[in-house]
């Protein structure tokens, strides 16, 4: 009835100075049940001591019910860690993960964000969605089966997402002995499969092989002795020391700030400031821009552009950075601030304020890379709705120049796409926008194809050039 | 180029800033993004606020995303006729400071017009489903903000961050909609509406770290305090108006806390001497024990519990 208090965990975590500083890393887990993912996020939980004990009494409760483990089956043997992760009822009747699920749990040196993607059902699509966000993505071999092709597919999408860091996981390194000679030939498959694709060697991923038990705990969270051979580090502390995304240097030059809506308040301040003695004159027609950086950085009396769809940019310095009340000097990605303009310009939602020259002329011609999520497939001539940052505008899909064969990485010949599809298209937009290519600005060169009756989400998209000013081959998938 | 954080800090050249934001700065400005998004998109959302602490930190994450404005919607209580009246006074304190509007859904007055019937072991919380849905319709709500987070159970840990609930409000868990970058798609047909979750990646620590940080108040039952109290299904349980103790169970004084503010009749007490935030913080901290497995009796009944109510439209 009482909490039980390790005041030796608590202390670990609260008495020691990287916690009030520990950063927020997002990752992703990409690979079927049968290569034992569930179990390998089950072990990182448990020994990262994220499962707390009511979860973990229920999940022993289901594992005997279900006759796993058996007697003298000891500790975290007796219990089937996959449980820990299937959510959802008819998960659990049928045995399978439907959808992407969320996880978290921390270690003294970060605060995780773990997207535990489906394999087998929809894959295209949860690895898309779960690897949108993350800084890593964990795609999980056995060591008994070594790449197959759907490793294949999942390596292609990383690449085609730019995921900074792969990680694979050689699982199951216990049922082949802990042979060196069977991990050292599925990594030189590994790295064949990269350099094919780019991965690892584009300047802009990484990709990391490492052998691990995910039901015994081989070099999850600690390095095994079993494995002495391999002298990298255990897959968490890959993870703890990676660097996440907004822990790379941020410049100017590739700040860009989506305007979300103008903060305005004519005279109707918020009560509780007002108590708190806000100065009432200076905020009377305080105007300011209210948005989230969705890279690089910003300083008081930086030069920034405004680019509006339909209007030459136009050019201005910033005079203030707020949050809540705070002045700022800086800001960097990904803080939500509000903006102060020297130039009383017409700003509205769906403007972009970025880094003054750095973009270039906004476009009402889309070429594009898709990755198709709906069931509903995509034809030449269709109708719908694209979101760029803040704003949504109707487009016409003008044609699909082929899709991506994910085995093979070949382009084939192609009119319209289906569900997990990825392919190429061209669309021509109601209203210019400042696209840019993904492969530079992930989130700038993002977009959602959004079906214009029912409002569902069709398609992730991702901006190439144009055609004629490739300035990377591979590229153009 | 070293960019880890625990060496030493790396050298910036000039035009580099030196900011870097902690997991709690990263959760806040997502929490923003996400509000503003839902204020700019939507045509009348609202905020689901019970006074409990997810909710209070909700409220607070607003204000900061529109200062120096008011916050931009009103407040919704689903009123169980069963919460602790200290927490009934937090909230219209909290709205009377803010300058905020209070609708207020009443399970009382649904059981009193014969349109729900008392359940026979006398809890509200499933209750509550058909005054919020009648709330939502009748005022045309058409995104509910929530304080639910992922690290609750393992249904929510599939839900997404905006959610569309149907005519009945429903969620389908097998129909949802993929979630992209920060790009949130809340688009609607008339009828349907949109749960959103602006906290759904934080934790209870992260919660009670926030709270710590940004010096919010809270109800004082979350605090160690004395109290009268019973042991029933394993948990203690408040002697009040409508939590009263069957002859065989003995009341007794206890130093306890609250971990989560919901219905008088079905929420229990943890026994603790936690009686400040920083004391809940490291108490959170060393916790083994989930919050909704330790203290809410609705949620023992089966393990998929709280997805046949969120199924039903429960928040």
């Amino acid at each position: 009835m009482s909490t039980e208090i390790d005041t030796a965990r608590a202390a670990a975590l609260l008495d020691e100075a990287p916690l009030a500083h520990a950063s927020l890393f997002r990752f992703a887990t990409a690979g079927s049940v049968d290569d034992g993912k569930s179990t390998l996020v089950g072990r990182l939980l448990h020994d990262s001591k994220a499962i707390l004990a009511d979860q973990l009494d229920a999940v022993a409760r289901t594992s005997a019910d279900r006759g796993f483990g058996g007697p003298g089956a000891a500790g975290v043997q007796a219990i089937d860690l996959a449980l820990l992760t299937d959510g959802l009822r008819a998960e659990r009747e049928q045995g399978i993960t439907i959808d992407v699920a969320y996880r978290y749990f921390a270690t003294d040196r970060r605060s995780f964000i773990l997207a535990d993607c489906p394999g087998h059902v929809q894959y295209t699509k949860n690895t898309v969605t779960g690897a949108s966000t993350a800084d890593a993505v964990v795609v999980l071999i056995d060591a008994r089966k070594g790449v197959l092709e759907q490793t294949r597919r999942h390596l292609s999408v990383l690449q085609l997402l730019r995921v900074a860091h792969v990680i694979v996981a050689v699982n199951k390194i216990d049922l082949v002995d802990f042979s060196e000679s069977v991990f050292r030939g599925i990594e030189a498959d590994v790295q064949k499969v990269g350099r094919e694709l780019g991965l690892g060697s584009d300047g802009i991923t990484d990709l990391l092989v490492v052998p691990v038990s995910a039901l015994d705990g081989d070099n999850v969270v600690e390095r095994s002795e079993r494995t002495p051979w391999y002298t990298g580090p255990a897959l968490l502390e890959v993870l703890e020391t990676l660097p996440a995304a907004d822990e790379l240097e941020s410049h100017l030059e590739s700040f860009r700030f989506p305007v979300q809506l103008v903060v305005r308040p004519q005279g109707a301040l918020a009560p509780d400031a007002v108590a708190g003695g806000l100065d009432v004159e200076k905020y009377r027609d305080y105007r300011a821009y209210a948005g989230q950086i969705t890279e690089g950085s910003v300083k008081v009396g930086d030069k920034v552009s405004v680019l509006t769809p339909g209007q030459a940019p136009r050019t201005t310095t910033v005079t203030g950075i707020d949050f809540a009340g705070a002045e700022l000097t800086e800001a960097v990605a990904p803080q939500s601030v509000a903006l102060r303009l020297a130039d009383e310009f017409d700003v509205a939602r769906g403007d972009t304020i970025a880094a003054a020259g750095t973009v270039r002329e906004a476009s009402a011609d889309l070429y594009a890379a898709l990755c198709w999520l709906s069931p509903k497939p995509l034809r030449e001539g269709a109708k719908v709705l694209v979101k760029h940052g803040t704003r949504t505008v109707q487009a016409l899909v003008r044609s699909v120049s082929g899709k991506l064969d994910l085995a093979t990485f070949k382009l084939e010949g192609a009119s319209s796409l289906e569900l997990n599809d990825i392919g190429h298209a061209q669309l021509r937009l109601a209203a210019p926008l400042p696209l840019e290519n993904y492969l530079h600005h992930r989130r700038t060169g993002a977009f959602l194809v959004i079906d214009p009756l029912d409002g569902n989400t069709l398609a992730a998209g991702l901006v190439n050039d144009h055609p004629g000013d490739h300035e990377d081959e591979r590229y153009s998938i | 180029m070293s960019t880890f954080l625990t060496e030493e800090p790396t050298q910036v050249t000039e035009a580099a800033v030196s900011t870097r934001l902690s997991s709690l700065d990263t959760l806040e400005s997502e929490a923003i993004h996400i509000i503003r998004e839902v204020v700019a998109e939507f045509e009348k959302p609202a905020l689901l606020f019970s006074g409990g602490k997810d909710s209070v930190v909700m409220l607070h994450l607003a204000t900061k995303a529109f200062w120096p404005g008011k916050v931009p919607f009103p407040v919704l209580h689903v009123d169980t006729g069963h919460n602790f009246p200290e927490v009934i006074d937090f909230r219209d304190r909290t709205v009377e400071r803010l300058g905020l509007k209070l609708v207020v859904g009443s399970v009382q007055e649904f059981i009193d017009r014969g349109e729900l019937a008392e359940r026979a072991d006398g809890t509200r919380n499933p209750l509550q489903t058909v005054p919020l849905l009648d709330a939502i319709q009748s005022n045309k709500f058409d995104a509910v903000f929530g304080g639910g987070r992922r690290d609750e159970d393992k249904a929510r840990a599939k839900e997404r961050i905006l959610s569309l609930r149907d005519e009945f409000g429903q969620w389908d868990p097998r129909n949802q909609r993929p979630e992209l970058w920060n790009l949130y798609n809340g688009r609607h047909t008339v009828g349907q509406h949109v749960r959103a979750f602006p906290i759904s990646n934080w934790t209870e620590l992260d919660v009670w770290r926030y709270i710590e940080r940004e010096n919010i108040e809270l109800p004082g039952l979350y605090y160690a305090h004395d109290r009268e109290v019973f042991a029933r299904d394993g948990m203690w349980r408040a002697v009040g108006e409508v939590s009263q103790p069957r002859p065989d169970e003995e009341v007794i004084t206890k130093t306890v806390r609250y971990r989560t503010v919901g219905d008088m009749s079905c929420t229990g007490a943890v026994e603790s001497a936690a009686a400040t935030v920083r004391d809940v913080v490291i108490e959170v901290a060393a916790s083994t024990i989930t919050e909704r497995g330790a203290t809410r009796a609705d949620d023992r009944i089966s393990e998929a519990a709280m997805e046949d109510r969120k199924k039903d439209g429960y928040f």
